[in-house]
């Protein structure tokens, strides 16, 4: 193994919340940073040439080459569990930027009681009558104290969309329940299309109230408080699972990466995958990696981060033998605790007139937070927590929209007849989706796989996860809301496409928002990291990432994870670089 | 290395461009196969075309040329699954689980294939009929989806020739931006004649079925 000279800071990936650090870190101080990157480099021209759907939608170019490096699933804990070998439920991204280049832009924050769900949902159903499985937890922060960090995100991206909670004052035409946001948004919201027009006017007369969903592909040409200037977004509809030809979408490689390469103190590796992290005396001292040649080199560091993807961020440090691994009968151990997802629900609906869907932005559309959190919760479901409600002219591609074909028409699936009513309808359907929280319950968790390994040999990580009842409820709910809305714009709503079915499923896609396994906490006892990220054993070591999430909310998670990142990174630099140490 | 087999079309049958400037001419073109012999490319030819059928409602997927795009992705990184997982156990598993067998894309063809037997020889209610037969196989499936993929792939990997699935259905092809569209045309059909990723970037695009190990 070759040992490298020591430098002061090594991160493991390089996506939003790696690139987020490192820019922090080396724009602030003179300390020398390496940032390490499984995946290749990632360049503007490349994304041009990129507009196709084959390659980069149905065969996930920018994703993980899954035959390198997968999850094993499993439903509970009695099973063995089989490896995740097609993609299906999410896609890990790789290469510099990580998924933070082919995300859809949604840049939600959470709401202020999703920060605080242990207690309000004890205040409001008493312990006793909780399911005795659950295992949520509040956060290790409150949506006031990530407040100037998610302001701080916004204005890095240059997020469009319109204020509903301005300092306490609710502002017509915004979401009236979210938090109290300090600034109106850096941007105006994207122009709207006849489809979410149509949306939005219904959503209204049923009373909900609609507003622009929050959109990082940029409404128009704007300059970062970092003097990055992007130019607004052309509607091309090569949006999610590409990366942005023009830059218009905020990915790392075009708001942080410039920054960071003016930097001498700065080194990016690509192709280079770490495997353990090492450690003695409860101080991390190096991290070890393959290269791009496929040697084995040793990067000592005084500062270790782990920004890799939720999932390997616990396998990281399951595989380096840093802290307990959580065991469900017993419930001890925290490493691997928390796993969740999202309860995703989606409704086909089938209108009159053609819609140009080709036309559109992963960030272009309407969202409803009526059903969201606690609001809105029709008794009769009998359900804790509740999500969005959206839709979006997100870029229609044309083999995956071709085909949709409204209830009653044909049962065929091929032939004459069924080509004769997909060629009808092509361009003349979309689909109202919603993401709910999910809640952690002690029985879903990550753990090692005694059967699987990666390229390296390495064990992969292993998920148990199922649903409950409380989630399929949870998507019949939403569906029920689909189909209303639906019916007032005047469309017809075919059958519910069910992704929360009997069981957990990674074949059809439900969100890239996994989370949970390296959870933050204000204990030992119950979390792996600090409010901080900072491992609790191990001060030098950080774990940044949805990986700290106890549960997940109903928003995409971008913003928050990068508004966690924010923070952290003020907490090093600003104090942990003074007094190294564990922060408290 | 394996003798050079050919897939022989007759023009006028292949793809908008051709059709419309070479009409007259009843000339043919030999198609190179990388992985389908000419006789596997037949029955896949014709099975296809039974899937999305060239009839009163348009072309099909003969004209699409979409055995060329499934000859050429089977040969490619997807046909030897160099993107799946594929390291043993190999276990059945619960439906939840996808698919969980050994066999390659390029296997799944081979075997499926020969399920068909001499389908283009059959009428086309018999053909319709040994494909509903094994219609809940994964190989039919796979033909299904891969069927949709050559009508309407962008044509740099050798489906929807002469753009003519986007034609089909009044899709415009991949463009630089509808910033002044995007809000224009409510309800009404925006339709252009589709420009493809090459002739939008000036100059020949490389699909991942080109990738070499």
């Amino acid at each position: 193994m070759q040992r490298l000279k020591p430098v002061d800071v090594v991160i493991a990936g390089g996506g939003w919340v790696g690139l987020a650090m490192a820019k922090e870190i080396a724009g602030r101080t003179p300390l020398s940073v390496v940032v390490l990157e499984r995946g290749p480099a990632r360049r503007l021209k490349d994304y041009a040439a990129g507009m196709d759907e084959v390659d980069y939608v149905l065969r996930y170019r920018m994703m993980q080459n899954l035959a390198e490096e997968t999850a094993t699933h499993r439903h509970s804990a009695g099973q063995s569990a089989v490896p995740i070998r097609q993609y299906g439920s999410f896609n890990p991204g790789t290469g510099v930027g990580g998924a933070g280049e082919h995300w859809q832009g949604l840049a939600y924050r959470f709401l202020p009681d999703q920060f605080r769900l242990a207690t309000v949902l004890r205040e409001k159903h008493g312990r006793a009558k909780l399911p005795a499985e659950l295992a949520v937890e509040d956060w290790a922060v409150t949506y006031e104290e990530l407040e100037p960090f998610y302001w701080r995100a916004e204005q890095m991206m240059g997020v469009g969309g319109k204020a509903g909670n301005l300092r306490g004052q609710i502002v017509d035409g915004g979401n009236p329940f979210e938090g109290p946001r300090s600034h109106e948004y850096p941007n105006p919201p994207h122009k709207q299309t006849y489809l979410v027009n149509l949306f939005t006017k219904a959503a209204r007369e049923l009373g909900y109230h609609p507003f622009p969903s929050p959109a990082a592909t940029l409404s128009q040409t704007y300059r970062n408080p970092d003097g990055i200037t992007r130019s607004g977004c052309a509607y091309c509809g090569y949006c999610v699972r590409y990366g942005c030809m023009i830059g218009a979408k905020a990915q790392p490689t075009n708001t942080l990466l410039p920054l960071l390469v003016k930097r001498k103190n700065f080194t990016l590796r690509t192709g280079c995958s770490v495997r353990r992290v090492v450690h003695r005396d409860g101080r991390a001292q190096s991290v070890t990696y393959v290269d791009e040649v496929g040697a084995e080199v040793e990067q000592p560091a005084r500062v270790v981060i782990l920004a890799s993807w939720t999932l390997n961020n616990s396998r990281l440090l399951m595989l380096s033998r840093i802290g307990d691994p959580y065991d469900p009968s017993t419930g001890k151990g925290t490493l691997g605790r928390n796993l969740t997802h999202q309860v995703g629900a989606a409704t086909p609906i089938f209108l009159d007139r053609p819609l140009n869907g080709f036309m559109g932005a992963g960030g272009l559309g309407i969202t409803l937070a009526d059903f969201d959190g606690d609001f809105g919760l029709d008794p009769s479901f009998g359900i804790l927590r509740g999500g969005h409600i959206r839709i979006a002219s997100g870029g229609e591609a044309p083999i995956s929209s071709f085909g949709r074909i409204p209830p009653g028409e044909t049962e065929a699936t091929w032939g004459s007849a069924w080509k004769k009513a997909a060629l009808k309808w092509w361009d003349r359907s979309a689909s109202i989706t919603s993401e709910a929280e999910h809640l952690a319950y002690r029985q879903n968790y990550i753990d090692l796989d005694p059967n699987y390994t990666d390229k390296f040999g390495d064990p992969l990580a292993r998920l148990t996860l199922d649903w409950t009842d409380h989630e399929r409820r949870q998507a019949v709910m939403a569906e029920k809301v689909q189909e209303t809305l639906a019916k007032a714009m005047g469309a017809r709503a075919g059958k519910p496409a069910r992704r929360v079915g009997t069981h957990y499923s990674v074949v059809e896609y439900q969100s890239s928002h996994v989370s949970g396994g390296a959870t933050a906490g204000t204990s030992p006892e119950t979390s792996v990291v600090n409010p901080w990220m900072q491992h609790w054993r191990m001060p030098n070591l950080w774990v940044i990432g949805a990986s700290a999430f106890p549960q997940n909310s109903s928003g995409n998670p971008t913003m928050t994870i990068l508004a966690m990142a924010y923070r952290a990174a003020d907490a090093l630099v600003d104090r942990y670089l003074k007094h190294p140490g564990a922060l408290a | 290395m394996r003798r050079r087999e050919f897939l022989e079309l007759p023009t006028k049958s292949m793809g908008g461009v051709l059709l419309y400037t070479l009409a007259q001419a009843q000339q043919t073109v030999r198609v190179p196969l990388r992985f389908f012999t000419t006789a596997e490319a037949r029955v896949v030819a014709a099975a296809c075309e039974r899937i999305f059928p060239s009839d009163e409602s348009g072309p099909g997927a003969t004209e699409a040329g979409v055995v060329i795009y499934i000859d050429r992705q089977l040969a490619g990184p997807y046909g030897r699954d160099k993107y799946r997982y594929t390291k043993g156990p190999w276990v059945d598993s619960s439906p939840e689980h996808g698919y969980q067998g050994k066999a390659t894309p390029k296997e799944i063809y081979r075997e499926g294939i020969r399920l068909l037997g001499d389908l283009p020889a059959l009428p086309e209610a018999e053909q319709d009929a040994r494909l509903r037969a094994i219609e809940k196989t994964a190989f039919f499936q796979m033909l299904r989806r891969h069927t949709l993929e050559g009508m309407f792939c962008d044509p740099l990997h050798g489906g929807n020739a002469g753009m003519i699935g986007w034609q089909l259905i009044g899709y415009p092809g991949p463009r630089m931006s509808y910033r002044e569209e995007i809000d224009q045309n409510p309800g009404e059909a925006w339709r252009r004649k589709p420009v493809s990723l090459a002739d939008m970037v000036g100059h020949l695009v490389a699909g991942q079925e080109e990738e070499k190990d």
